[in-house]
């Protein structure tokens, strides 16, 4: 049973097709992957998805009913949630009130919301930070926090943007596990990643995005192998786009 | 329990305090408590939901007229009219603020909205018959406290104190409530915060009515306390400027910046007025104007959060 | 008919002057993100510059332009110095702050030196006027409009055509690349800060033949500037210079078709309209 839909979703930034006619389905309970070289409108898909960019066509489904047009708040409220690629923490908030606020979109009291993002601490590992301020922590604490915010708001679908850039392979590991447990308590995710370790290991199935068209989708072993995504990561590597 | 008894002694302090000092220094009491409760006001809006207004003085114009109207035409009692005038402020808050969030304003851009609303406000006060034109508006003494009208300064010592604490109260639970976390989280990163499922434009606008409705009884206090209103002086850009500038030299986004920063102020206005005044006119407030660049270049974050800083690091730093 | 015309006329040439006042700020902001709410002061502070110069030594005020439009530039040049350079990366409310602070003693020393009451130049050709048709033409208003034309084009081609003039309109276009590039930020930034100050220090003098003016004067003439900014679009000059005439021109018919002391409602709707319709300004592309 499909929980999200898209079809033929499309956008243009100016004279620049950022994302064409991309359709694919998302199952309730899966894995799914997103994946493309630097540029491809992997973010710009996920802007869509979450109500923060509005497709100039295309429709997007989500538990049976329309998404656009819908502010990202009413999105997030349906239960579908997104982290952003740059880590995006509240800078003079503590750990522990950042994920407040996610824990308040579903309970109306802060007593109840700080015991939900206690819980969601220890999960994320991020429980002795608490008290440090979003402007003091590292990357990897940065991600994890974005995480962990996202997580605090109850999510049927949870739509990570490269939640593993810039970590080390110690670090990708612990998060690798953690989002499987996150899988693993039921919560359908999709997530762009650029770290092939981390595609391998956690999606079931995995989609292919090139210039802003889906050029592939499969299981990771299968797309891996695929002669026109071969191609259009080297094409990457010897055209050299930006970074 | 120090604070619990530091609290105790202060406040008792403030009770008694003003049966045993001269009637300047009650004035100055009676302008800090006040301006402190404008700049609590602003703060809900300026200093928690992070949206720098510089149009409160259309609020507090609002709270101030309504009264002093509704009393002299149809002698409502102003302890009345104050309501209505928070109720009307609260209304012009919600236009201005739909324009402005619905369509994105931000930042500056914002600033220039509230700005350009209370000028507009002004120009239309100033050619209502009813607010007494250029000439303003007196107010008839009587000295009735159902009028909202005093015999001696303690009264309004004990009404603006009162307010204040009042003001004080409703940031304290806002801050320890959903709306609290919410509007600060939303001064943080709007995006991140509506991507975390809030609706940021219904939560700036119950920040701006919240605070534009606690403005204008201030307005009204202001009516009963000078007994005139004139539209360049009520509703004049200087007189935002005044609300806003407490809780950002005192801390905006916390309870005591706007109090510790109205203090502050009241002192150093004072302080400029006893000593540079009697010669030449206009010395105190350059002095004035001097130390605010100070505030800003020594005290970047507000007084109070720095003041806190300081004494949390003190103890335990070892150099 | 006439009168709407006379309106439009009369608009304009004060327009000039405000495109001057505005192209200061607009100058400033574009290159330093910081908007200047002594704008206004800075102005009022030419207005006496040039008050005094012709009172004492009797020096015309469209001379007394080069002695004041010098004056500001150190006055700016100074305050970007001194304070401002301090809080480039500072949050909007310190630089706010700041700037409110510099407007406060700008202004109240203004009323240490001169005193509250208004002042005007009474020159001997302040009140001539001449007819072009059924249109009468203020002379002091058209020799400010076309000086005031003339130091704007002056302003255009020094950032056209000189090679400091090309560093401030890269360190506008794209901070951190002039950064990068190894322009001398700090020479821009002052530099800038200087002109936008002699701007607006040359439009106070400008102005000084045909209005009176006082130390409380200033805070109109910095919002008259935002508007005008605004509805030009920020950090855009030719904006800025177009968006003046369109102020200029909105007061005036405002005066006519409401009341005189009514007139700058119609630029702050104006703005408003802008602000919600247009927040990029008329005479910029968005983005
Ligand atoms: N707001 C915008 N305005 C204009 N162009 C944009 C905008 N956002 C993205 N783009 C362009 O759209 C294209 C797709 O960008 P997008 O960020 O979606 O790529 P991505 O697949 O997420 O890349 P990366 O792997 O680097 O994160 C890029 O060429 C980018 O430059
Ligand atoms: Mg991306």
């Amino acid at each position: 049973m499909s929980l999200l839909t898209l079809a033929g979703v499309t956008k243009f930034f100016g004279g620049l097709r950022a994302v064409h006619r991309v359709s694919f389905q998302l199952s309730e309970g899966e894995m799914l992957g997103l994946i493309g070289p630097n540029g491809a409108g992997k973010t710009t898909l996920f802007h869509m998805i979450s109500g923060f960019l509005r497709p100039d066509a295309g429709t997007v489904t989500y538990a049976g009913k329309p998404l656009v047009g819908l502010r990202p708040h009413d999105i997030c409220q349906r239960g579908m949630v997104r982290t952003f690629q740059v880590a995006r923490p509240f800078l003079r908030l503590s750990v522990l009130e950042n994920v407040v606020v996610g824990a308040l979109e579903r309970v109306t009291h802060r007593r109840e919301a700080v015991a939900i993002a206690g819980e969601v601490l220890e999960l994320t590992g991020l429980a002795e930070k608490a008290g440090s301020m979003g402007q003091s922590l590292t990357l990897p604490d940065r991600k994890r926090l974005e995480l962990a915010r996202a997580l605090a708001t109850g999510p049927r679908v949870l739509l990570l943007d490269e939640v593993m850039a810039g970590l080390n392979p110690t670090e990708t590991g612990r998060l690798i596990d953690l989002i499987r447990a996150v899988h693993g308590r039921g919560i359908t995710v999709l997530l762009i990643e650029h770290v092939m370790k981390a595609v391998m290991a956690l999606s079931q199935r995995v989609l292919v995005l090139n210039y802003g068209e889906l050029i592939a989708e499969g299981p990771p072993a299968e797309v891996v192998r695929d002669r026109k995504v071969i191609e259009a990561y080297l094409g990457e590597d010897s055209a050299g786009p930006e970074t | 329990m120090l604070r619990l008894g530091l609290g105790a002694v202060s406040g008792a302090a403030l009770l008694i305090l003003p049966f045993w000092i001269p009637s300047t220094w009650q004035n100055l009491l009676i302008t800090t408590f006040y301006y402190a409760y404008l700049g609590q006001a602003w703060n809900i809006l300026g200093g928690y939901a992070g949206q720098l207004s510089l149009g409160h003085a259309a609020f507090f114009a609002i709270g101030a007229y309504t009264s002093a109207v509704l009393a002299s035409q149809y002698g409502l009692s102003p302890w009345l009219g104050m309501f209505v005038g928070a109720g009307l402020a609260a209304l012009l808050s919600l236009g201005i603020g739909y324009l402005g969030f619905r369509f994105g304003l931000r930042g500056f851009y914002f600033i220039l909205l509230t700005l350009a609303a209370a000028e507009i406000c002004r120009l239309i006060a100033l050619h209502l018959p009813i607010l007494g034109g250029y000439t303003g508006l007196f107010i008839n003494f009587t000295p009735n406290p159902w009028q909202f009208q005093f015999q001696g300064k303690i009264p309004y010592y004990f009404i603006a104190l009162g307010f204040l604490c009042l003001a004080c109260g409703i940031v304290w639970l806002v801050q320890r409530s959903k709306l609290g976390s919410y509007l600060v989280a939303i001064r943080e990163d709007e995006d991140a915060s509506e991507a975390l499922g809030v609706n940021t434009f219904r939560y700036k606008m119950i920040a701006y009515a919240l605070s534009a409705a606690l403005t204008a009884p201030g307005g009204t206090f202001y009516a009963y306390f000078q007994f005139y209103l004139q539209p360049n002086t009520v509703l004049h850009i200087n007189h935002s400027v005044d609300i806003m500038i407490r809780p950002i030299v005192g801390g905006m986004g916390t309870i005591l910046g706007p109090v510790l920063g109205s203090f502050l102020l009241e002192l150093l206005g004072e302080f400029s007025r006893t000593y540079f005044a009697a010669g030449v006119a206009g010395l105190n407030v350059v002095i004035y104007g001097v130390l605010l660049i100070i505030v800003v270049l020594f005290l970047p974050r507000g007084v109070y959060p720095t003041l806190v800083h300081w004494l949390r690091q003190r103890p335990g730093d070892s150099r | 008919m006439t009168l709407y015309v006379q309106a439009i006329v009369n608009g304009l040439l004060v327009g000039g002057v405000y495109s001057l006042m505005a192209l200061g700020l607009s100058l400033i902001f574009g290159v330093m993100r910081v908007i200047n709410f002594a704008h206004g002061d800075m102005m009022v502070w030419g207005m006496y510059l040039s008050y005094w110069l012709f009172v004492a030594a009797g020096v015309d005020p469209y001379l007394s332009i080069l002695v004041t439009g010098s004056a500001i530039f150190l006055l700016g040049a100074v305050i970007q110095r001194g304070l401002v350079n301090r809080i480039l990366e500072a949050p909007h409310e310190m630089q706010i702050l700041l700037m409110l602070g510099v407007a406060l003693v700008l202004e109240n020393a203004a009323l240490m030196a001169w005193g509250p009451d208004p002042r005007r130049v009474n020159t001997s050709y302040g009140l001539s006027t001449f007819w072009l048709g059924p249109v009468v033409f203020d002379l002091p208003r058209v020799a400010t409009f076309a000086v005031a034309l003339v130091l704007a084009l002056g302003l255009y081609l020094f950032l056209r055509r000189t090679e400091l003039g090309r560093m401030i309109r890269a360190a506008s276009d794209n901070r951190i690349g002039a950064l990068l590039v190894g322009t001398d930020i700090l020479k821009v930034f002052t530099l800038a800060f200087g002109i936008g100050a002699a701007c607006v220090g040359a439009a106070g003098s400008l102005m000084t033949p045909f209005l009176p003016f006082s130390p409380s004067t200033g805070i109109f003439f910095t919002v008259t500037s935002f508007n005008i900014v605004i509805i030009g679009g920020m950090g855009s000059l030719l904006g800025a210079f177009v968006g003046g005439l369109l102020v200029g021109v909105s007061e005036s018919l405002g005066a006519v078709i409401l009341v005189p002391s009514l007139k700058e409602i119609v630029s702050f709707i104006l703005l408003i309209l802008i602000l919600l319709f247009r927040p990029q300004g008329l005479l910029r592309s968005s983005r």
